[in-house]
């Protein structure tokens, strides 16, 4: 089935102190979508005046929120929840339009996990506690938290509603307000969502400022009202967060890129059953969201002794990759997220037949009748060797360069000579083959014979060049607040110093 | 006269020419890694600290062109080109806000040129 395009807005205006606001200066720039390469929407292209407008709203909504109950921001989070999986399939079709990925992921990812998200916080706030130590007969050392305030996020367009998710829903649940600055790719989505829930959350605890890095995210970063920044997106911009930050003396989260290698061991192919068919489809992971995910698993690490029997099988699964309208439920790839990132990965493509790997499938655009304007690429492989750049710079597209190993310290080698460190994926049938291997890739996710499952209360972060922190887990609320000690004497008797 | 490792075409050098006009002078810093996927960033000059690990592999246009000393080394064999592109980036880069996004084209060095090559300053 092919679903509607929704009627969009002419102009998205800002979500500040819970009210569309019009930019100060009246400015907005224009919003193509990637499916067809045509307007969607103009969106308010903020500056400094906004992003001061937004936090003065976190904070006057932090007088309360700050000091709500448990209880009461638990149960704020439920209701986001609930009105986001009423809206589900709207939400859907927003998400896709905005991005340009196919309706069948955002229907089956991106929102029932964004949901989730929010539940999930909602439920951990409520089981967590701070600590009391008896230090000694008379003294009791209490450990509280506290929340941090008015806090700044950067998110990409990858996934929109869902790395919202993960940024706002710790923020909110420890007691923070939020002012969030989306991707200017993909500002819309988020926008229909405030508007459906801004009568379940209370007026300016989250706050979204659309506009470009240096006009809006700039000022959110170096703001000296903010108490904390995270970011998602590439180094060098994580560099200049982590600069930002510096001014303020505030802290930061980082999610970096990654690099992640998915190795398949010869015992996969031991028996022709239902496991040899998980890992065949786990390396076709690699063409999942169009390949615009941190952990896409863009290099595989194949033994050199199943090489031929599964990459062939492999191949086949490839080809059946459906590519068309995104808005059709059985399409499998949808669009590139924008016209730059399509020209970047065609030209990664140049690179690869330049640098001698053998193309094994794909390497060209798609001619996508439903949508000719839009950027669509072929699911690609290349072979290679890990010294090529296709093998060591992230792509962020549908390219997986595939690679061959003889034995164990040669896989360790190859699946750890890389500037990331996010996720790897390891595949054998042999258990002390996966504790070696899962505690011997150095990154801060390891999918065990399995890959690109993304569940709450699974930690997700980066080793090396990848980033700082960890999101999708409860711990990222230690990254949302303070903790104050509470020291208490009960001692009548003074100490006799003086 | 030695191979430049960094180029850039005419396009290209008229946004730069709008950028400096408006923002006074710039520097390019090839990034690495998610959303924006080893993407060129231009910067005023004294937005992005640079640190003791960022070589300067160029000049293009009058403006320094640095990337980060690990990532260099896997793409030291490959000349660049810098164009540009309608559309939009994200992250911090200047030209986003005139519609534009600078785009790396890469190509391998041919022995020769191998031989013959700009040298990298720190």
């Amino acid at each position: 089935m092919a679903y509607d395009r929704p009627q969009f807005l002419e102009e998205y205006d800002n979500f500040i102190g819970g009210e569309f606001v019009a930019p100060t200066d009246g400015k907005y720039f224009e919003k193509f979508s990637p499916i067809d390469n045509k307007l969607m929407a103009k969106v308010a292209q903020s500056n400094k005046k906004d992003i001061d407008l937004a936090v003065a709203a976190g904070w006057d909504a932090f007088e309360s929120w700050g000091k709500s109950s448990v209880a009461s921001r638990s149960a704020v989070l439920n209701k986001i929840a609930d009105v986001m999986e009423a809206n589900l399939e709207a939400l859907a079709v927003c998400e896709s339009w905005d991005n340009g990925k196919a309706i069948r992921e955002t229907i089956n990812a991106d929102l029932p996990l964004a949901i989730d998200h929010y539940r999930y916080f909602a439920s951990v706030i409520r089981g967590e506690s701070g600590s009391v130590s008896d230090l000694d007969a008379n003294t009791v050392s209490m450990e509280i938290h506290e929340p941090l305030g008015v806090v700044g996020q950067i998110i990409p367009w990858n996934f929109p509603l869902l790395m919202a998710a993960w940024k706002v829903a710790p923020a909110i649940a420890a007691g923070n307000c939020v002012v969030l600055k989306p991707a200017e790719q993909t500002p819309i989505s988020i926008l229909v969502m405030m508007d459906l829930i801004k009568d379940v959350v209370p007026k300016g605890v989250i706050n979204v400022v659309n506009g470009f890095g240096l006009e809006a995210g700039k000022p959110l970063a170096t703001h000296p009202d903010i108490r904390k920044i995270g970011f998602t997106g590439e180094t060098t911009t994580g560099r200049l967060i982590m600069q930002y930050a510096s001014e303020n003396i505030i802290p930061v989260t980082l999610e970096l890129g990654g690099k992640s290698p998915n190795i398949f061991f010869e015992s996969v192919c031991d028996k022709d059953d239902e496991f040899l068919d998980k890992a065949i489809e786990g390396l076709v992971l690699f063409a999942f969201n169009q390949g615009e995910v941190c952990t896409c698993p863009s290099r595989a690490l194949i033994q050199e002794s199943i090489y031929d029997k599964f990459m062939e099988k492999c191949l086949k699964r490839i080809e059946a990759i459906k590519m068309g309208d995104p808005m059709e439920s059985d399409t499998m790839m949808g669009a590139q997220a924008s016209k730059e990132q399509y020209e970047k990965i065609l030209n990664y493509i140049d690179i690869g037949k330049q640098e001698g790997a053998e193309l094994l499938i794909g390497g060209t655009k798609f001619e996508n009748e439903a949508h000719p304007e839009g950027f669509y690429i072929k699911p690609t492989l290349f072979k290679g060797h890990n010294k090529m750049r296709i093998f060591q710079e992230e792509i962020f597209g549908p390219v997986l360069s595939v690679t061959t190993f003889k034995d164990e310290d040669e896989a360790m080698e190859i699946a750890n000579d890389t500037i990331y460190g996010l996720g790897a994926g390891v595949w054998s049938r042999d258990v002390h083959q996966v504790q070696k291997f899962s505690r011997g890739v150095e990154a801060g996710r390891i999918w065990v014979n399995c890959y690109h499952a993304y569940p709450a209360h699974a930690s997700f972060g980066g080793y090396k060049k990848s980033g700082i922190g960890r999101e999708t887990h409860m711990m990222m609320l230690n990254n949302y607040r303070h903790t104050k000690n509470v020291l208490t004497s009960y001692d009548k008797n003074a100490l006799g110093f003086f | 006269m030695p191979t430049s490792r960094v180029d850039v075409t005419s396009k290209a050098k008229e946004v730069i020419d709008k950028l400096r006009d408006a923002h006074g002078e710039l520097i390019f810093h090839q990034s690495g890694g998610c959303c924006d996927g080893t993407a060129v960033m231009c910067f005023s000059k004294d937005e992005f600290m640079l640190g003791g690990r960022d070589l300067k592999i160029g000049n293009i246009n009058g403006c320094d062109f640095y990337m980060a000393e690990d990532q260099f080394e896997y793409t030291k064999h490959s000349h660049i080109t810098i164009d540009v592109e309608e559309g939009r980036g994200s992250g911090f880069s200047l030209e986003t806000s005139l519609g534009f996004r600078f785009i790396t084209i890469s190509r391998l060095f041919t022995d020769e040129e191998m031989q013959n090559l700009e040298e990298i300053q720190i």
